[in-house]
């Protein structure tokens, strides 16, 4: 075993310029996950920054993109990653809403940690009901799944004396940032804090599926039989995931409260959980960007085609989904990388042919 | 490097049955350190079975599994597979979509720990892709590294197999039909790869093909009905009339 191959991270971060190594090159360019930047996210990444500028009128609508876009990226973790179907991540969404709306409610201000501890309260509620979504099959979890958001959204119904039930939690207060960024009524400081916060966590979490810990999550969809043959607690790493994936959604119903002032038993309802599924699906799994790609799309069709005509939206939302599903599995970003992939291919064939 | 002593796996009167179906009825065993033992049998009778019990992929109806002195009968299969005991699968079960390398990356980094490493990318592990490159090197796949497992050859993908064995230092490896639906020719290269493994590890293999049973095993336990019906080194059962009689039967259609 003495005879390694010479192998360096830059190596190993390198681009595929080409695909096969031949046992003649000294270095092979090995392709492993890595989180280097690439041009086109740096430019996906200007796009809200620009926005702010440009569509001054549209900050509420982008600001809640950025949020449900990250709520999406929560359930791809399980989903894109883990493997797992959920019908109820609205519960930990929900969640975080009511925990940071509950606190600003009663005194406690202060968003980056009302934030936080909606995280927290979302993290261990997740924590519990994953022993009980790990171990089922596919129709076992979409169940509990739904049955476990169904009955937190009729508990937060019923104790309305606390939640404010269907007329919503009001009188909320919410402090300036770091004591100095008033949350305004135009959204500015809503959006850059929206966008601060997802950025933040995006980065940290495209790190973590290209870890070797996310390394593990794929697979265990890829091939989750052989797992334990090679050591693997599959169900204790998924466990794992689904806390994080549940903190993550605390988060985003957090900045969804602290950013709108309000909290309203949507937050926990199932369409909400049902049209996460959707949004991630049509944006693509497995590759995080889907879910901030998806929350756009579906968002702002929503906005335009409910402008057009609102009672009959949803239509052209459901022809898109099913053209998605069947033609470009893996969403938008699947097919997308699909048809770049078969462009470079075909004018690299050309190229070796003359 | 591994210590020859208490590796040595031994059943007592494992069984396992279905209603009425007995797939192994009363399997006692005993593979000792380095050895490098065929289970053969006809179609049926209980192999893969046995492989699962020892793996714990099942559980047993009756009967015992010791490693060295302790009792693993009810310790789940990752638990095993840190013990130092793992398997191949006689149908591919591989990481359909990851590259050969992230696979065997993967199975490297679970055995030295680094499953909750989250805060660095794999390509920055160096010493895991050093180690799964030698590894890869050491079968002849380097090579494929790069290449999605699921677009390999098939007899490269049953190398791929024993790659991901391998990357977790087995002290005993359980190699279900390692050559399976490959060419006779390449079979034979398979098993010069096993030849080559370790003198330490202990190798218990099914096969069917007779000549590479009787070219590589040092010790061979015929299974019937899912009971023993003897074990000895290759000359002894090559001798035995009633192994010849069960094979009989079969070489009409073979």
């Amino acid at each position: 075993m003495s005879a390694t191959t010479p192998t360096s991270a830059s190596a190993a971060a390198a681009p595929t310029t080409s695909a096969k190594t031949t046992a003649m090159s000294p270095l092979p360019l090995l392709r492993l996950p890595n989180d280097r930047w690439k041009p086109l996210e740096i430019i996906f990444w200007l796009l809200p920054v620009a926005a702010y500028f440009v569509f001054p009128d549209y900050l509420i609508l982008i600001s809640q993109i950025m949020i449900v876009g990250l709520f999406a990226i929560s359930l791809d973790l399980i989903l894109g990653y883990g493997g797992i179907v959920s019908l109820g991540h609205a519960a930990f969404f929900g969640l975080g809403a009511y925990t940071a709306g509950l606190l600003s409610a009663h005194g406690w201000g202060e968003p980056i940690s009302g934030m936080l501890l909606g995280a927290i309260v979302a993290a261990a509620f997740g924590y519990i009901i994953s022993f009980l979504v790990v171990r089922g099959n596919d129709l076992a979890r979409l169940m509990v799944t739904l049955g476990i958001g169904l009955m937190l959204f009729e508990a937060a119904n019923k104790a309305a004396f606390i939640t404010g039930g269907v007329d919503g939690l009001s009188g909320m207060m919410v402090d300036k940032i770091f004591g100095v960024f008033e949350f305004d009524l135009n959204g500015k400081v809503a959006y850059i804090y929206s966008f601060v916060v997802l950025f933040i966590l995006f980065a940290v979490l495209r790190r973590l599926v290209n870890s070797p810990f996310g390394l593990s999550l794929v697979g265990i969809r890829e091939g989750g039989r052989r797992m334990p043959a090679i050591g693997v607690n599959v169900n204790q790493r998924l466990t794992v995931i689904f806390t994080i994936s549940a903190a993550i959604a605390g988060v985003a119903g957090a900045l969804l409260a602290q950013t709108t002032q309000f909290v309203g038993l949507d937050v926990l309802g199932f369409p909400r959980s049902a049209e996460l599924l959707i949004i991630l699906v049509l944006g693509g799994t497995g590759r995080l960007y889907g879910g901030l790609v998806g929350a756009a799309i579906f968002m702002l069709a929503q906005d335009y085609l409910s402008g057009l005509n609102p009672a009959y939206w949803q239509f052209w939302i459901g022809l898109l989904l099913i053209v998605i599903v069947l033609f470009a599995r893996g969403g938008i970003l699947g097919g997308l990388t699909l048809i770049w992939g078969n462009l470079r291919k075909s004018s690299a064939g050309k190229g070796e042919r003359s | 490097m591994s210590t020859m002593q208490n590796t040595t796996l031994r059943t007592e009167g494992l069984s396992k049955q279905w209603g009425a179906f007995k797939a192994n009825s009363d399997v006692s065993l005993t593979f000792v350190p380095g050895a490098r033992h065929a289970l053969i049998g006809p179609n049926g009778a209980g192999k893969t079975t046995f492989i699962n019990l020892l793996t714990g992929g099942f559980a047993p109806s009756s009967g015992k599994v010791f490693f060295g002195d302790d009792d693993i009968t009810s310790l789940p299969q990752h638990e095993r597979v840190k013990r130092g005991m793992t398997r191949t699968f006689q149908i591919n079960t591989l990481f359909a979509g990851l590259t050969v390398l992230e696979s065997v990356v993967l199975a490297i980094s679970e055995r030295r720990g680094l499953q909750y490493v989250w805060h660095k990318t794999v390509a920055q592990q160096s010493d895991v892709i050093d180690e799964a490159m030698a590894l890869l090197a050491s079968l002849k796949l380097d090579g494929e590294a790069n290449s999605i497992t699921r677009s390999l050859a098939y007899g490269k993908q049953r190398l791929v197999e024993i790659a991901l064995a391998l990357a977790t230092r087995p002290k005993v490896l359980l190699l279900d039909e390692p050559a399976a639906g490959i060419p006779s020719a390449e079979s034979k290269e398979l098993f010069e790869v096993i030849a080559q493994l370790p003198r330490d590890v202990t190798i218990v293999f099914i096969e069917h093909d007779m000549g590479l049973v009787f070219r590589f095993a040092e010790r061979i336990t015929v299974l019937v009905g899912g009971k023993v019906l003897t074990e000895g080194t290759p000359a002894e059962i090559a001798a035995d009339k009633r192994v010849k009689e069960v094979y009989l039967g079969e070489s009409e259609h073979e």
